[in-house]
């Protein structure tokens, strides 16, 4: 167990206490072991002066690939976990479409041992809800919670079939687990690369239209209200699946949903320049699109940020628009760009961001994080809230490049991290 | 010709030109055309320069355009097409350019199946890069060569109203005749079948017209797209017997159209399927001229892009009576 350790002088924001003033921190045997004025140090604890700086529980992230195993060359359990601890996460879940996809109890136990062995942030692995994310047959879904799984996902691909979808938010009922969901109706997806509009139009490349996330947020939504289950929207793009989310909540359905930085933050004029890096699914949408998933967040429609942090090789993003994958990184941007998006701009204050970005997610999947509550583990952010920064993705510590964000200024960067009462990630001066 | 128009280093797309420099590719073109009827068919403009023709789908008329065009102004030329090449063996279009580049070449001709590969080239290397057509993006020389043939006919393009008819939502020639045509002051509507109409094609400013009958009803000059067979296979359209009866450009129905309409396809033709055999070949047809017209505009912008002035094609063409 690594020495206690005080963070002195720092302005802690912690949603789950409804605190926001200027506190010390003190941690021990992986714990919160105090949080007052003036602490003393105790014998043998490492002092960490963190004036100016905000101290909060470390950030939590609901959607991420790491592509171990099948695709170590876009990103390792080791280098994603470094990655997110670089960019203020200490939990993230980890998607199951991996080849072969995490459909089974020993590829739930390897990825939970992979991301323990990094000792980076925590990895919390996501079964899959189909084998082979085929969207046929059901997972052991018992057994994967067992070997432990924190939810289910086909993350990649919807559950195309509703009655598969329905059996899913039936049986995770008995184990307490969301079902996260893809929702997309890929007849409506068809061929499409972008958001279908003018810019698509112009561009003569295929659109997606909003109807495609539309029709199946709706019908997991529904399907959600006939089972009781507890569903989970990844991914939210547009503003008619934030009216369907929002109509849901209101008749008490239990369903969530995250919004990721790029859809705060861009529109489809960033796919102009056949930009491989701007090709994503759900596709970057219109400017009213990113207003109204704004505003749901804002109003609690939408509960929180994920980054859907999607690595890819270099060359496989270097080609046709066309043949491009889809996905963008984001773990070690997400800070900074909600933070110039939303709080600059006066949306959200930090407060709520941080509430967005730990308490609300660690809430759905039920993670021993989102607090620096006496007691909790010692997960903590600290990050310079007005520090402005330009996006050089030769920086990064995921061995993938592809963020639209590369040359922008953001505002906000993580100091230091700790997990379980270490320290994982401090950046030096010369960062 | 007063201010200097210059050209920059690709020819991507009509989006991208100003009026002046489609209006200068215009009338370059004009004194080439003249080339193309001696009896020896080569000025020496672009002698000692390296072109490549780079197509990766298959193409007659636009490469044996290109290829001529480039020959009738002396320059050194290589085919490459997708079929027996590096392209077959799976080598990735980053690669070919840089392969390319290594070889020191002056300008690319590149056809790609995929919108933006053009974009994609002439952002990687050097040398001038031409769209050849790009996926659904745009082909540019085809809609300069459409405007050069509207132009001869009806003596300028301002004011004129062209309608394009047909697979809208597949077609580059449809985009670079729409931006062609705007910038150069014409009134652009579109009519085909509803699932092959862009969505928000009307933010570029054309209008939309749901029935043929109202497309020839308005139309001083009518573009008939080519419908590809796929597009039937894929469910955009149930099939091309009623493609033909509901939007096919037939006698009977130019019979009442209340002007002569110039009558442009961009080719090849199906017979039958977008255009009827006595339309093609009719009086109002101008879909050979079009043919003829594509190599001077591909000359027009070969010369302009490995630096020609405009006010010099004359004498270009001249140099080689001496």
């Amino acid at each position: 167990m690594s020495r206690p350790m005080l963070l002195r002088g720092g302005r802690v924001i912690d949603p789950s206490q409804k605190l926001d003033e200027r506190l010390d921190l003190l941690l021990a045997d992986g714990r919160v072991a105090r949080l007052g004025r003036d602490l003393e140090v105790p014998e043998g604890a490492e002092l960490v002066t963190v004036d100016g700086l905000v101290v909060a529980p470390g950030l939590v992230d609901l959607h991420v690939h790491f592509r171990e195993p099948g695709e170590e060359h876009k990103e390792t359990i080791r280098s994603g976990a470094q990655a997110a601890v670089a960019g203020g996460f200490t939990s993230v879940c980890a998607m199951p479409n991996t080849d072969p996809p995490i459909d089974d109890p020993a590829a739930v136990s390897f990825v939970r041992a992979e991301g323990q062995r990094a000792g980076f942030a925590h990895v919390y692995p996501v079964g899959a809800v189909s084998v082979g994310q085929k969207g046929e047959e059901m997972t052991e879904i018992g057994e994967l919670v067992a070997a432990g799984a924190v939810a289910v996902s086909d993350d990649g691909h919807p559950v195309w079939n509703a009655g598969l979808m329905r059996r899913a938010l039936e049986y995770t009922k008995a184990f307490d687990i969301p079902v996260f969901s893809h929702s997309e109706e890929l007849g409506l997806t068809g061929h499409g690369v972008m958001n279908e509009g003018p810019v698509s139009t112009v561009l003569g490349l295929r659109g997606i239209p909003n109807a495609a996330e539309d029709v199946a947020v709706a019908r997991d939504c529904i399907i959600a209200e006939l089972t009781g289950g507890q569903l989970h929207i990844q991914h939210v793009s547009t503003r008619g699946a934030v009216e369907i989310i929002g109509a849901a909540k209101a008749r008490g359905v239990s369903v969530s949903a995250e919004v990721t930085p790029h859809h705060l933050a861009l529109t489809d004029e960033a796919v102009r320049g056949y930009r491989t890096e701007a090709k994503v699914k759900p596709p970057l949408r219109s400017t009213a699109d990113v207003t109204a998933v704004r505003d749901a967040l804002l109003a609690g429609v939408i509960d929180c940020i994920a980054t859907d942090h999607a690595p890819h090789h270099y060359e496989d993003k270097e080609r046709e628009f066309d043949d491009a994958p889809f996905g963008l990184i984001g773990v070690e941007t997400a800070l900074g760009v909600c933070i110039r998006e939303l709080v600059v701009s006066g949306h959200l204050d930090l407060s709520e961001l941080i509430n967005r970005l730990s308490c609300r997610p660690a809430q759905i999947a039920r993670l021993p994080a989102g607090t620096l509550a006496e007691g909790s583990p010692a997960d903590v952010v600290v990050f310079d809230p007005e520090a402005r920064w330009t996006c050089r993705p030769n920086e990064f510590y995921s061995l993938s490049r592809n963020t639209p964000f590369a040359g922008q200024e953001l505002v906000g960067r993580v100091v230091m991290t700790i997990v379980d009462g270490r320290s994982v990630f401090a950046r030096g001066a010369d960062h | 010709m007063t201010a200097r128009v210059t050209f920059g280093k690709d020819l991507t797309d009509l989006e991208g030109l100003s009026a002046d420099q489609i209006r200068t590719i215009l009338d370059v073109a004009e004194p080439f055309k003249e080339i193309s009827e001696r009896p020896i068919k080569k000025v020496p403009a672009l002698r000692g320069k390296t072109i490549v023709n780079l197509f990766y789908e298959p193409s007659t008329r636009t490469r044996v355009s290109f290829e001529f065009a480039e020959k009738r102004l002396s320059a050194d030329t290589v085919n490459i097409s997708g079929v027996g090449s590096s392209v077959q063996k799976g080598e990735s279009l980053v690669d070919t350019a840089r392969n390319l580049e290594a070889m020191r070449i002056d300008m690319v001709v590149v056809r790609h199946g995929s919108s933006g590969a053009a974009q994609f080239l002439a952002d990687r290397i050097p040398s001038n890069v031409i769209n050849g057509g790009d996926g659904q993006h745009e082909h540019p020389t085809q809609g300069l060569l459409d405007m050069l043939t509207i132009r001869d006919h009806l003596g300028s393009i301002e004011g004129r109203r062209v309608c394009i008819v047909g697979d809208i939502l597949h077609s580059r020639v449809a985009r670079s005749n729409i931006w062609g045509l705007l910038k150069l002051g014409a009134e652009v509507a579109v009519c085909g079948p509803p699932t092959l109409i862009p969505p928000g094609i009307e933010a570029l400013g054309v209008g939309v017209l749901k029935r043929v009958e109202e497309a020839i009803e308005w139309a001083e000059v009518l573009n008939v797209l080519r419908l590809q067979l796929e597009r039937m296979e894929a469910g955009y359209i149930p099939s091309l017997r009623e493609y033909n009866r509901f939007f096919g450009i037939s006698v009977a129905r130019l019979e009442k159209a209340p002007r002569d309409i110039l009558i442009l396809h961009p080719g090849p033709m199906n017979r039958g399927v977008e255009i009827d055999s006595h339309v093609a070949d009719g009086p109002h047809s101008v879909i050979l001229q079009q043919v003829t017209n594509g190599v001077a505009v591909r000359m027009a912008v070969l010369y302009l892009l490995a630096g020609g002035r405009p006010e010099r094609a004359e004498a270009a063409k001249k140099e080689s009576r001496e």
